[in-house]
């Protein structure tokens, strides 16, 4: 709940503020978010599995972040950004896909 | 067929799930449970600064490669966009040629429809020259007297002419009739009022040498008198007649 509430918190003051992303974040800042949701949607998949653990949340999203930037800014320095950006995006895709699957399982039973 | 074996999962069913989807959304106020709220935060916050920035993104945002390729692209259509443009002029310059062709062809049409127009007496005209009046009380000018006139006239350089309301034109015919002369089947009294258009000087001159149209009619004992004018109308027409037998021959030039 507190995430939940954290998040529309985040939103709201976003839409308030109505920010400027800086330019070094720029390539960066669509592929870490894309790696917070899947850790958003791993720790879902993670509560209702029993299994969820405040800590391994933390170190997943912000490790998701860490890495989904780094592959990016690897890959800008190998000259071969737009395709590992397009690689990330496609494996984070499929991850949040099964993840949201596992829910749905979990939720619905169906 | 029974359906393949899911991973092995907690025995629980869809209620158990939901409610520790509860027991996890009630309030703890531990560090962790903040620290994943400000994450969330951060999270959310981030969404929105990049669904802003993708909506006002302009070119400086773009990476290089992509740079690239819009150059390449805006090139690739600024070339194409260029033969549009050869092409269209190009054509442009083709109907206007012809255009100009046509409206040249149409004009030296025009004159000559004219030309012929005012040749057959089928258009009224108007321009500087004279008016041949012959008063002849006496009767005393007949056909051939009014014809060297009018041949005198031609030689001058007369381009229309009419006596009284009469057109004169190249099948034009003369004769005696009672009381006057017919022109062409029409009958015409004196006085006689020849018109014509042409150099007027030109023209006067030729009706006044010695033993001209003016010397014979006073001869005869008519008063012919010769008006120079500046701008006279031969305003008679003839309705033409599509000729029974003669045909064009085709030119072989054309």
């Amino acid at each position: 709940m507190i995430p939940a509430v954290g998040l529309a918190l985040g939103i709201i003051v976003g839409l308030l503020l109505q920010p400027a992303v800086p330019v070094w974040l720029q390539p960066y800042l669509p592929i870490a978010v894309i790696a917070a949701l899947d850790a958003v949607f791993g720790a879902v998949r993670a509560i209702l599995d029993g299994i969820f653990s405040d800590k391994v949340f933390v170190v997943s999203f912000l490790s998701n972040v860490v890495v989904a930037a780094f592959i990016v800014f690897l890959g800008d320095k190998l000259g071969v950004g737009t395709q590992l950006s397009t690689g990330v995006v496609v494996v984070l895709g499929v991850r949040i896909f099964s993840n949201v699957a596992s829910i749905r399982r979990h939720l619905f039973d169906a | 067929m029974t359906p393949p074996e899911r991973a092995p999962r907690p025995p629980h069913d869809a209620r158990d799930a939901w409610a520790r989807l509860r027991r996890a959304g009630r309030p703890a106020l531990s560090r962790s449970n903040l620290l994943a709220m400000l994450l969330a935060a951060s999270l959310g916050f981030a969404i929105i600064a990049q669904v802003r920035q993708t909506s006002v993104q302009g070119l400086d945002t773009l990476r290089e490669d992509e740079l690239v390729r819009i150059f390449a692209d805006v090139d690739q259509d600024g070339e194409r966009l260029g033969d549009e443009v050869r092409d269209l002029q190009t054509s442009l310059e083709l109907l206007e040629s012809q255009t100009t062709g046509e409206k040249e062809a149409e004009r030296a049409a025009q004159q000559r429809l004219d030309a012929l127009r005012i040749l057959a007496g089928t258009a009224p005209a108007a321009g500087p020259g004279i008016v041949l009046t012959i008063d002849d009380p006496t009767g005393a000018i007949d056909a051939p007297t009014l014809l060297d006139a009018v041949q005198e006239l031609r030689d001058a350089g007369a381009e229309a002419m009419q006596v009284n309301d009469v057109r004169i034109v190249a099948d034009t015919w003369f004769a005696d009739a009672s009381g006057g002369i017919s022109v062409s089947g029409s009958q015409i009294r004196p006085p006689y009022v020849v018109t014509a258009i042409g150099d007027s000087n030109t023209l006067a001159g030729a009706m006044q040498i010695v033993g001209g149209v003016t010397a014979t009619a006073r001869q005869k004992g008519a008063e012919a008198t010769v008006d120079i004018r500046t701008r006279v109308v031969v305003d008679a027409l003839l309705s033409v007649s599509t000729p029974q037998y003669a045909r064009p021959v085709p030119t072989t030039t054309s």
